[in-house]
């Protein structure tokens, strides 16, 4: 399956199905828990991300917290 | 009226067809507040006082401390032990005598920031925590006032710029803060010192462009920055209709404190 995640073309070894959750746990992305994810242009519900698929041709954007600045 | 002497002073801008004299004035009429007087405020209130902001303000309970001076280059060695405003103002003072400088020796909460904010045109969030983000997003939504979102960790920075009502605001990304264990604490995390100059010159050039009222303003857009890759990146955010503040059916109508989110650094300390 193509997808583009965060702007980068990326394969990933076709499955039955692939939620949000399972495409995060794929990619190994770190501190998952830091994570949005914007599918096609939407910001999705993190509650829903175990039940969102994930299909090919979709453009995924992981967008993380960063808190610091004043510090 | 431009006096001979800003005519002088304020040149370089003026001969540009996109301030010009007027252009200045507004500048001058402008009222920039400032939520931080650190990584990302120091370089933007240098930059706004140079420039010529007539009003800035700038809030921050903190005192300057020897491990901001890697990065916060508006405070000096000898300020250490001082207040980060007092030493900020001093410095903004020196650079432009003509700018008013408001400082508010006190952290930013839900029972102080409706009223520091509503005298202000736009604010930027130079804060380093979620709580305190998630606060200056709520406020300036609610009271409509447009803002400059950033975040700086590592290498890496983003920033935002929020018109309510009009584009994506920071819950329309972020509908909530992050668990608490999920914080890294700021020793641990680390940030290279050139970055929050980088963000927080992005974030005084909006604040410029908003007063100016010229160029397209960074609104939908969140533009993240790598500085290892020397990387920008933009990502196109759209207004979540989901979003708890500023979406279809908002669950957020007053300000609240993220009670539920310590500050970053506070980890470290306990």
């Amino acid at each position: 399956m193509n997808l583009t995640v965060n702007g980068k073309k990326t394969v990933i070894a076709d499955k039955e199905s692939l939620s949000i959750s399972g495409l995060l746990d794929e990619l190994k992305v770190s501190d998952p828990l830091y994570v949005t994810v914007e599918l096609n242009g939407d910001i999705l519900e993190r509650a829903n991300f175990d039940s969102i698929a994930v299909r090919g041709g979709d453009e995924i954007e992981f967008l993380y917290f960063m808190g610091g600045g004043r510090g | 009226m431009l006096t001979d002497e800003q005519i002088e002073r304020y040149q370089r801008h003026i001969a540009l067809k996109e301030v010009g004299g007027k252009g200045q004035q507004k500048l001058l009429n402008g009222r920039v507040l400032i939520i931080g007087a650190g990584g990302l405020g120091a370089p933007a209130a240098l930059y706004l006082t140079a420039a010529g902001v007539g009003t800035i303000g700038l809030v921050d309970a903190d005192v300057v401390d020897l491990t901001n001076l890697q990065r916060q280059v508006i405070h000096f060695t000898p300020d250490i032990g001082k207040a980060k405003v007092v030493s900020a103002k001093e410095k903004m003072a020196a650079i432009n005598p003509e700018v008013k400088v408001n400082a508010y020796q006190e952290w930013a909460h839900a029972g102080n920031i409706m009223g520091i904010i509503r005298d202000y045109d736009f604010v930027i969030d130079g804060t380093d925590n979620f709580a305190a983000k998630f606060l200056i997003n709520d406020a300036c939504v609610l009271a409509g006032i447009p803002y400059s979102h950033a975040g700086i960790l590592r290498f890496d920075g983003q920033t935002i710029t929020v018109k309510p009502g009009e584009s994506a605001c920071y819950r329309c990304i972020f509908p909530s803060p992050p668990p608490q264990d999920a914080i890294p604490t700021c020793s641990q995390a680390g940030v290279i010192g050139v970055l929050p100059g980088v963000v927080g010159m992005i974030q005084a050039t909006e604040a410029i462009k908003f007063l100016l009222g010229k160029g397209e303003l960074l609104t939908g857009r969140l533009l993240i920055y790598n500085a290892l890759q020397m990387s920008f990146t933009v990502i196109q955010v759209k207004r979540n209709p989901k979003c708890p503040l500023c979406g279809e059916t908002p669950s957020i109508r007053e300000l609240e404190d993220e009670v539920d989110v310590v500050t970053v650094c506070d980890l470290e300390k306990r």
